[in-house]
């Protein structure tokens, strides 16, 4: 057997033979003794020395031991000082008493020296369990505070990164649980140059750091490609292959991913493995749903990742609302989920769309309970595209190396047609040139707009007439996919030329495809406000450029930008 | 008698236990007992009373003077509702008791200081 480590161990009596005789047996068992005569004293030496243990007699004069053994656990604090009453006490209600005070056990005179070391040792053995239940829940404690600690550090980090875009545009609301994104929910909005707005809301597997770690990555990929002008495939694939890359295997991330076009008034979505988002027309009250067909982003390999979007038309109000499953596998008491079902018959009880978040809350609350900690859900509405002020990028150059007298000449051929997205780089081609940052928006919204064309209407074929209705603006985008992806001829050529003007000067582009072209004359009647679906993108390209113009039979489309001398 | 009134086992392994300073513990006892006695003798509060002979019992209990600490019980447990005259008679008990005890505490002193 292990053997004892030696106690202070305080003898209170106020017998001087007890005290006297227990002293000694005490002191023979290999501990040291402190003692008092009565409680007022055991308690001043209590106090002073700090014994481990307390051999008190219940009846002394000035303060009896009922009183000291209290007075010494409220000194003791949390730390277990046992105290074992010496009594010759009888009834059992002195007994009662010995244990309200305090006590932890009895002894009974005379005394019996087995016993009394018996129940110090186990009285020790308490004491000793009691120590180390404290030091182990202050090492907890400790452990606690500096997990949460990092926890707020990494998250003012991750908000840095997730609140850089724009989700404090006025057509975005969105309600997240404050630690969601240690739950693995990402939420990230920007502008395109064009204006438009990508959206995505994104639920890594898993829980804690691990889970949140991703969002660094993937939150560079979005904003950076977004700024860049990479449309929503580009920027899906680049996304994919980096987490493909960098996750471990059972990690991915399902997200859904949005570009609403202000100008054009659609939204193009992709849904990889989220619950369903709906696209909510306020005319109609129709709620259509924007289900999942694909596997989450870092799943499949480059090779095998499918990009394509759908495209939906929307009208000026119309909102997306995009949930994670935090939100309807909230679970009751009963293990029930709150399912699909009941957020649509919150949809259909809905009068008031600004207060469907808090009616969601609500009835969430009601259902289960308690909050889960990964509940996201955003709302973005279109709104016209006058009403959308996307911030300008601020540039760090000097912008004494501007190049102003150049012309450069691209031809884009089937194979690259199917998947590059030439924009983003012209784009930054023309960037270089100041006098045009200032109209960066409206130059990608006109070269965005002419290439499409070219594209679509031109190589493809797409009669643009579908684009009349909803139904149609959804034909038309799978068409297009089906057509790209058969492709294997055609071109589409765009030139560029800076010439300078004065102090200032001006940008031609030209925009040619190998398509039937179209009939010009008939499409250039047209009066300029037209808000047709179909007919946007002429309208467009004539109200933001000047100069605008069609020859070879619509086949090639030419518009300008001029600037002024820089302030 | 005595040896009735003395626990001789309880002699014998207080003396282990002290070593050395069992004769302290002797004349501690004694001297406690005879300031005990005196209390008794003084007072007429049963309060009093019933706390000297609770004290007086554990001692006397641990220094194996049976009777002394069975008298002393008695006195303890009724010293509320005995008479005065009865309390009197119980404490005079207690008094010869300790008498007759005492020279079998003195002589076990004299032998372990000779020892």
């Amino acid at each position: 057997m292990q053997p004892q480590e030696p106690l202070t161990i305080l003898i209170a009596e106020d017998s001087a033979a007890d005290r006297l005789l227990l002293s000694t047996i005490v002191r023979r068992q290999g501990h040291a003794v402190l003692t008092a005569a009565n409680g007022a004293e055991a308690v001043e030496v209590f106090r002073r020395q700090q014994p481990h243990l307390v051999l008190m007699d219940a009846m002394m004069p000035v303060m009896d031991g009922f009183e000291a053994a209290r007075q010494i656990k409220v000194l003791a604090g949390e730390s277990l000082v046992p105290i074992i009453f010496l009594t010759s006490l009888t009834e059992s209600e002195a007994l009662a008493r010995c244990l309200d005070a305090g006590g932890d056990d009895f002894l009974a005179k005379p005394y019996n020296q087995v016993i009394l070391a018996a129940k110090i040792k186990a009285m020790d053995r308490l004491r000793r369990l009691q120590a180390t239940v404290l030091q182990q829940r202050d090492l907890i404690a400790k452990h606690h505070d500096y997990l949460l600690n990092e926890q707020r550090v990494a998250k003012a980090v991750f908000d840095k990164v997730a609140h850089s875009g724009c989700l404090s545009a006025p057509n975005i609301r969105y309600l997240q649980s404050p630690y969601a994104l240690f739950n693995g929910d990402l939420l990230l909005a920007a502008y395109t140059p064009a204006g438009d707005m990508h959206v995505l809301l994104g639920d890594f597997t898993g829980h804690g750091l691990p889970a949140a770690v991703g969002a660094m990555p993937l939150a560079e990929v979005f904003y950076g490609m977004t700024a860049k002008g990479y449309g929503l495939a580009e920027t899906l694939r680049e996304m994919n292959a980096k987490l493909k890359r960098i996750l471990p295997v059972d990690m991915f991330c399902c997200a859904t991913l949005l570009s609403l076009s202000f100008q054009r008034r659609s939204v193009e979505v992709w849904n990889g493995g989220m619950p369903d988002g709906y696209l909510h027309r306020i005319a109609t009250g129709e709620r259509t749903p924007l289900a999942a067909r694909h596997l989450p982003l870092g799943v499949l390999s480059p090779q095998a990742f499918n990009d394509r979007t759908e495209v939906h038309s929307m009208a000026v109000g119309d909102r997306v609302f995009l949930l994670s499953d935090g939100v309807i596998d909230t679970c009751n008491a009963e293990e029930q989920l709150f399912g699909v079902e009941r957020l649509q018959r919150l949809f259909a009880a809905n009068r008031e769309p600004d207060r469907l978040f808090t009616e969601i809350e609500q009835a969430l609350h009601d259902f289960g309970g308690e909050a889960r900690d990964d509940v996201s859900m955003v709302e973005v509405s279109l709104l016209e595209a006058a009403q959308v002020n996307p911030t300008a990028p601020v540039y760090s150059d000097s912008g004494q190396s501007s190049p102003l007298d150049w012309s450069v000449s691209f031809e884009f051929r089937g194979a690259t047609l199917k998947r590059f997205n030439p924009l983003p780089y012209l784009l930054q081609l023309l960037l270089e040139v100041h006098g045009l940052r200032s109209q960066g928006g409206a130059l990608y919204s006109v070269l965005a707009e002419l290439y499409s064309n070219a594209l679509e209407h031109g190589v493809l074929g797409l009669d643009s007439s579908l684009k009349r209705d909803a139904v149609g603006f959804a034909r038309y985008y799978e068409q297009r996919n089906a057509r790209l992806e058969a492709l294997q001829d055609g071109y589409v050529r765009v030139h560029l030329r800076v010439t300078p003007q004065g102090e200032g000067g001006c940008l031609a582009i030209r925009v040619e495809d190998s398509g039937k072209g179209f009939d010009v004359a008939r499409v250039m009647q047209r009066p300029l406000d037209d808000v047709r679906l179909s007919g946007r993108g002429v309208s467009l390209v004539r109200q933001l450029g000047r100069n605008a113009g069609w020859s070879d039979d619509g086949r090639s489309a030419h518009v300008e930008f001029i600037w002024d001398a820089l302030a | 008698m005595a040896d009735i009134q003395v626990d001789r086992d309880v002699l014998s392994a207080l003396h282990e236990v002290m070593e050395d300073n069992y004769p302290e513990l002797l004349d501690t006892f004694l001297t406690d007992s005879e300031t005990r006695l005196r209390e008794l003798q003084k007072t007429a509060d049963a309060e009093v009373l019933a706390y000297v002979a609770h004290s007086f019992k554990g001692s006397s209990s641990n220094m194996g003077a049976t009777r002394l600490a069975e008298l002393c019980h008695e006195l303890e447990l009724h010293a509320r509702d005995k008479s005065p005259s009865e309390i009197i008679k119980l404490v005079a008990d207690i008094h010869d008791e300790f008498a007759d005890v005492r020279p079998v505490y003195e002589a076990e002193r004299q032998r372990s200081l000779t020892h």
